[in-house]
């Protein structure tokens, strides 16, 4: 089918959403919005509209980032800017559709910001707003405001523009442009991603394969599986633009088995793309043939490494090889292969859908453009941000993110996930960049951003990492599958107020000899979180060695919770709330933990009614008086 | 052989590359990966079972016994961790009787660890069959999963 044929149809839909004379409401319903009850808002729409008499559209929408609003509704009314309501209640809906449809008004509250003119109303714009003024939304721009299963909407919005330019090319010369707009891979490392695809073109074999890497195995981030379910089609149009610059015609999607409504978005999408002449033989009549499949991950988070990526597609068991050779030369059954994270190949959609320039201009010398982050953990506004590489972790925190949560101090951010680490407070000031993050003894990562306040024990994260990494250590090198071991052995007698000084020397000698003497990536970085926080917050970990106290009151051998005398009303609740009878005491008198007995569960402080606040936790062990 | 099975097997061409969707579809049908369910893989991928076995236990995704009518997966993401995770884990192994890992001996729930379910903006979560219980309190576990609860 003709492009401009299909654009102009795009073209003639999406402004009827926008001006035409039926109303629209949008809700944002991928995995974070359901999670939030997207669905019975969905469901009560729809009956509120067919009960009553008027026309009106309910689409879903992707994640527009602002996930602690969530669920959000916007609503397209003709005569109106997008209007778009936050953290809306199933009760919500019928003052909506009654005020929207039947009286032609507007509802005043909860409205976070609007999109597009807006005279009549005295309502910021959505864009302007604290929390997305700092942002670019480069790659994010239609998450949440078009529908992911309308590829009309995709098209409308520049979708498949950058294809056709790209198509009208030579591959040089789109890994010219690739060049010129100085992307560098998103998915962890940030090699310059024209430089691998240079390596691949240059490569003379007939079959090469392009892999999408869209496993997203840091646990805690979630930036592609937004992308994937907001916005879909934009991986496919990146995937066809680096097939064509690579020489490749067919690609895998690897995406992992825990995102089924992003695998749902992408399968249609495909289906689309293929009908649509965007995907197949001869795509847009240019002559150019691409096939794309999906494979779903099975839960093994070295199979995000390229090696054991492939050997996943392959059917084999996930387990790194040594490269050389570099998949680029030998990788899936032996053809050149290149292996891309979603987010690279989406903005090279953009880059191609834009002039030149468009890209580089945001960004530092060596990171240009924009990054993705999952902004989670102890902040007041959790959910996906996009913001030029350069941005301060400060910015990010507190501009965009308003803080961390219930007033507490911040500790720490942690980038990078497993292979990352933790940045003090004291350091955010550093931009977000690659080289700004290495210094820092951490890395960009793939996008996870988790914020830690004085609550959060180092040596507990320390600990979480070192587990994960040693349950997921496929176990080929010794050095990965048996110091990972060792860590956690020395890490859980820390904590347990078994540790030594010795202990602190031991790790940092261990995790440097892991990281020499492994193969993959996992094995090379796993000890980063335990060796930053040995960095930057030693004292923690003297704390718990030393004083036997566990000072963010975590870890369960160093720490006591006590009834205070002068609180405690004797209401009993504590009493039947402990599992393990630890606390005695008779109705209306002071009740007593047990600290013998006690098993630090945290049950009776939960339970302890608010309005006394009678039981206290505190760093260390109690001597027992009596 | 199983219905279930011969349906499954009927979307595929025996190849060696396909082994691990037809082990996930194998198990998306029955809900676990049977013995009987290897050997008949093993013999339609036309590979040894060491094959199967090698490929299917190293993946955390396939599990070799029944789920419970309410499977709950739990988070261990680090979003989740560090916003209490521990906790609500240990709570709902007190209400339900049973550990991470394992079955209740009527089938009525099961429980396991899953590395993030990407709903980190609203941790700590956990998954029940498909649905997101998200935002977790000790006290909206007790509401699940207590003795009156909508999950037991
Ligand atoms: C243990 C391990 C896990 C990884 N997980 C991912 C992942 O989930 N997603 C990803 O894009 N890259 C991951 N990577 C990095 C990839 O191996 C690879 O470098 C990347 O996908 C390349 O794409 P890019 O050049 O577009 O960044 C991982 C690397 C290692 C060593
Ligand atoms: S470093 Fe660890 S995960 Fe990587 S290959 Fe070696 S044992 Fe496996
Ligand atoms: S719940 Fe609180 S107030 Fe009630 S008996 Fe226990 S410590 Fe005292
Ligand atoms: S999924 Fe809706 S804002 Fe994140
Ligand atoms: S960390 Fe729990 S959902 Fe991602």
């Amino acid at each position: 089918m003709d492009i401009n044929k299909l654009i102009k149809e795009a073209s003639a839909e999406w402004t009827d959403l926008l001006n035409g004379p039926v109303p629209a409401f949008l809700v944002g319903n991928a995995t974070c919005g359901r999670s939030a009850g997207a669905g019975n808002i969905i469901e009560k729409l729809k009956s509120e509209i067919s009960a009553g008499s008027h026309e009106c559209r309910v689409l879903e929408v992707g994640c527009i980032g602002m996930c602690f609003m969530e669920p959000i509704v916007s609503v397209y009314r003709p005569g109106y800017p997008l209007i778009v309501y936050g953290n809306v209640e199933e009760k919500d809906v019928a003052k909506m559709t009654e005020a929207f449809l039947e009286k032609g008004e507007i509802i005043n509250y909860n409205i976070i910001g609007v999109v597009g003119p807006n005279e009549q109303l005295d309502k910021p714009d959505l864009f302007n707003i604290p929390v997305m003024e700092p942002q670019k939304r480069l790659v994010l721009n239609n998450c949440g405001l078009i529908d992911p299963t309308n590829l009309n909407h995709y098209i409308a919005n520049k979708g498949y523009i950058g294809l056709q330019k790209a198509l009208q090319l030579s591959s040089q010369d789109v890994i010219e442009r690739l060049k010129e707009s100085g992307l560098r891979g998103r998915g962890g490392a940030g090699f310059p991603t024209w430089r691998k695809w240079q390596f691949c073109k240059d490569q003379d074999n007939d079959t090469k394969y392009l892999i999408c890497n869209a496993d997203e195995g840091d646990p805690g981030a979630f930036m592609n599986r937004s992308l994937l379910e907001g916005d879909p089609h934009s991986l496919i149009e990146g995937m066809v633009i680096a097939g064509h610059a690579i020489g490749a015609s067919s690609g895998y999607i690897y995406c992992r088995a825990e995102y089924p409504l992003a695998l749902e978005r992408l399968r249609l999408a495909i289906l689309q793309a293929e009908q649509k002449n965007l995907l197949g033989n001869d795509i847009m009549g240019m002559g150019i043939n691409f096939k794309l499949k999906v494979k779903e991950g099975a839960g093994a988070f070295v199979c995000g490494e390229e090696t054991a990526l492939i050997a996943s597609i392959e059917g084999e068991r996930g387990m790194p090889r040594p490269r050389p050779p570099f998949p680029a030369i030998s990788g899936l059954w032996e053809n050149p292969t290149i292996i891309n994270n979603v987010e690279t190949l989406v903005s090279a959609a953009r880059i191609l859908q834009n002039e030149p320039g468009w890209f580089s201009k945001y960004g530092t010398k060596e990171s240009k453009g924009t990054k993705t982050f999952a902004l989670v953990g102890k902040i007041k506004n959790t959910g996906l941000i996009e913001v030029p590489m350069g941005t301060t972790l400060r910015e990010i925190i507190y501009d965009i993110g308003g803080g961390v949560d219930n007033g507490k101090k911040l500790k720490a951010v942690q980038t990078g996930g497993p292979s990352g680490g933790c940045v003090p407070a004291s350091m955010i000031d550093i931009p977000v960049d690659y080289e700004s993050l290495a210094e820092a003894g951490t890395i960009m990562g793939s996008g996870g951003l988790v914020v830690m306040d004085e609550d959060n024990c180092m040596v507990d994260v320390a600990k979480f990492f070192i587990d994960f990494a040693h349950k997921e250590s496929c176990g080929e090198c010794a050095p990965c599958r048996l110091g990972t071991k060792q860590m956690l052995a020395i890490l859980e007698d820390i904590v347990a107020g078994k540790g030594t000084m010795e202990d602190l020397d031991l790790l940092e000698d261990l995790g440097k000899g892991i990281m020499k003497g492994s193969l993959c990536g996992l094995g090379q970085t796993a000890p980063n979180p335990v060796l930053t926080t040995l960095r930057y917050f030693k004292d923690e970990y003297i704390e718990h060695i030393q004083n036997k106290r566990c000072p963010a009151k975590v870890c369960r051998d160093l720490k006591y919770y006590e009834i205070l005398k002068d609180k405690c009303t004797g209401c009993h609740i504590c009493f039947k709330a402990c599992s393990v009878a630890a606390i005695s005491g008779n109705p209306k008198e002071l009740h007593k933990i047990d600290q013998d007995l006690c098993i630090k569960c945290g049950m009776c402080l939960d339970k302890c009614p608010t309005k006394f606040n009678a039981i206290e936790v505190y760093p260390g062990n109690k001597v027992m008086e009596d | 052989m199983n219905n279930n099975l011969v349906d499954v097997f009927s979307s595929f061409d025996g190849k060696e590359e396909e082994l691990i969707p037809i082990l996930q579809k194998v198990q998306n049908a029955l809900g676990f990966l049977s013995d009987d369910s290897m050997e008949e893989i093993a013999r339609f991928a036309r590979v040894p079972m060491s094959k199967v076995f090698g490929v299917a236990t190293f993946y955390a995704q396939f599990r070799f016994t029944p789920k419970g009518e309410k499977h709950i997966m739990l988070c261990r993401g680090t979003a989740c961790h560090v916003k209490g995770a521990p906790r609500i884990q240990e709570e709902i192994e007190n209400h339900l009787g049973i550990k991470e890992g394992e079955t209740s001996k009527d089938l009525k729930h099961s429980m396991e660890n899953v590395a993030c379910i990407g709903a980190c903006s609203l941790a700590p979560c956990i998954l029940v069959n498909e649905t997101v219980e998200a935002n977790l309190t000790p006290q909206k576990v007790e509401k699940l999963f207590s003795s009156k609860g909508k999950n037991k």
